[in-house]
């Protein structure tokens, strides 16, 4: 996954994990630590449900949809900012 | 030493802790089934309030007496798939029927309402094809879309913008998109936003298919769902349906008008891969069938009904699903006072599902219960009654045994409408002959 996405778009990547990390700020306690290794299903604390109406969110903010197929290839807050960069390429 | 089902280890812990406090929810067993709304459980008469037996066929005496018939001269079974072992005249016959009744080109019969929304929607979007469901959805479409090789994206629920705004990104690429509804939800009761989905769909030139299976001989003057009810039925491309609720046995179907569809049976795997449904079932299924576009009387009862319970419960201050429909469902959110209430009702002879999340919206524990033309108002009664006494042990409800007898309207005096929901409470008391518009 990674060779397709050439260092340049390092600072793409960042942007996304910051929004990220401000989409889960509000639905996890202050506690939770939220880095790239972070594991979404395991180390949030949230349902099912709560992961899809996240997902919903990031749709709206990146502007993108992510096929079913996909989240369920995603297991760390990296996978996810990566998911997220090569769908908006592909949507560009 | 590891097993095979350590995997299932915290599935073990929830349900041995819901079981601490009674009976599990997925392990009743009736001793005697006596009537459409009456069984024998643990010695005790109870009425049964979680059935879908929306229209009380079950036991319909010309629909026993058809299966009776069919299995004394067609045999128990057909052990074998119709592609492969051939048909019968009842399946044939049976789908014509289904086509005749909702006035579609052609029908095609599955042997559960499961395996109708399998073989469909996996046949339906192949490979360069997008599947875009609601985020509720059945089981059934959500494992249709893991059985498809088509792209699958949610949309929120009931949300028609939301579904544009997928559709809108994917309107320069090539393939069909099929668009993937119900008509009453399964766990809330709450209905699809019909109009507003046609329009969406229309606009993208988008295939839209809709599951019936709550709507079928419950809505709608000849009882063929919400899209009769709406007079959308010319804007539907596909609509699946069971019959395990108001039809009264099992089996589900797939119609459409559109040309063609019959090379489905020929790619559907749930349809070429699994026996067709019996000749008792199809006889009774056809029995059925026949007269529910005739079945007024009984779906303006079973609306009555569904108005009692809902209107009785929302009195006791209950917050119930968003809108009246046979399926009336308590939100809670505490699973210990759900388990509670759940077996208080049972225990007072009153039978209702429990439904828990994941399988619920919002993460709610729901009381849910599904009405039927054949409950009495006795029923319905005691069952509002022994609801609202243990909900007031529990604090779920805030007001005093008698207001809920007269029924009256006491929207905005509900409790507090809860946070994820801002729908429920506020509405205008539904009439009881005419189901209810969205809020
Ligand atoms: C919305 C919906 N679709 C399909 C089904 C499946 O129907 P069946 O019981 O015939 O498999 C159900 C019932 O469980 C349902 O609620």
């Amino acid at each position: 996954m990674n060779s397709s996405l050439s260092t340049q778009n390092d600072d793409g990547i960042k942007a996304i994990m910051l929004e990220i990390q401000n989409q889960l700020r509000s639905r996890t306690s202050d506690s939770t630590k939220i880095g790239p290794q972070t594991n979404i299903t395991r180390d949030l604390g949230l349902d099912s449900l709560a992961i899809m109406d996240f997902i919903f969110d990031l749709e709206d903010s990146f502007d993108i949809s992510i096929p079913m197929e996909r989240i369920a290839e995603v297991q760390t807050i990296s996978d996810l900012a990566q998911a997220i960069a090569i769908l908006q390429k592909e949507a560009a | 030493m590891s097993s095979i089902f350590d995997k299932f280890a915290s599935l073990q812990e929830q349900h041995a802790a819901l079981t601490a406090a009674g009976k599990s929810p997925a392990e009743i067993r009736f001793d005697e089934i006596i009537s459409p709304t009456e069984a024998m459980l643990d010695g005790k008469r109870t009425i049964l309030m979680g059935t879908n037996n929306y229209l009380g066929m079950t036991f319909d005496e010309e629909a026993v007496d058809a299966a009776i018939t069919a299995l004394k001269t067609e045999g128990t079974g057909t052990t074998g798939s119709r592609i492969a072992n051939g048909s019968y005249n009842g399946h044939e016959a049976l789908e014509q029927e289904l086509a005749d009744f909702y006035g579609m080109r052609s029908a095609i019969l599955f042997s559960t309402g499961y395996q109708a929304n399998l073989g469909a929607i996996s046949a339906l979007a192949g490979r360069d094809d997008y599947l875009l469901i609601d985020a509720d959805s059945h089981a059934s479409i959500y494992d249709a879309c893991r059985l498809s090789d088509a792209q699958v994206i949610r949309f929120r629920h009931n949300d028609p913008q939301n579904l544009a705004r997928k559709l809108e990104r994917l309107k320069d690429k090539p393939g069909n998109k099929l668009v993937v509804i119900e008509s009453i939800y399964s766990m809330l009761g709450d209905m699809a936003p019909l109009k507003e989905f046609i329009e969406v769909k229309k606009k993208y030139g988008a295939y839209l298919l809709i599951d019936e299976a709550h709507s079928l001989g419950v809505m709608g003057e000849k009882g063929r769902g919400l899209c009769e009810h709406e007079g959308a039925e010319s804007d539907i491309d596909f609509v699946t349906g069971t019959f395990s609720k108001s039809i009264g046995t099992v089996g589900g179907f797939l119609v459409s008008d559109l040309p063609g569809m019959d090379i489905i049976r020929f790619v559907s795997r749930p349809y070429m891969f699994t026996a067709s449904p019996p000749p008792s079932v199809v006889a009774s299924a056809r029995k059925t069938l026949s007269r529910i576009a005739g079945a007024s009387a009984l779906r303006k009862k079973l609306w009555e009904n569904a108005a009692q319970l809902y209107n009785g419960l929302q009195a006791a201050g209950f917050e119930l699903g968003p809108t009246l429909s046979p399926i009336v469902a308590i939100r809670l959110k505490d699973a210990e006072k759900a388990i509670t209430l759940w077996n208080g009702l049972l225990e007072a002879g009153v039978y209702t599902n429990l439904a828990l999340p994941p399988a619920t919206p919002f993460g709610w524990y729901l009381l849910r219960s599904s009405i039927s033309a054949a409950h009495t108002p006795e029923q319905i009664a005691l069952a509002v009654e022994v609801c609202t006494k243990i909900g007031l042990e529990l604090g779920l409800t805030t007001l005093s045994n008698s207001n809920k007898a007269n029924g009256a309207a006491l929207n905005g005096a509900s409790p507090s409408p809860s946070s994820a929901s801002t729908e429920a409470t506020d509405t205008a008391q539904p009439e009881a002959d005419e189901p209810a518009a969205r809020v």
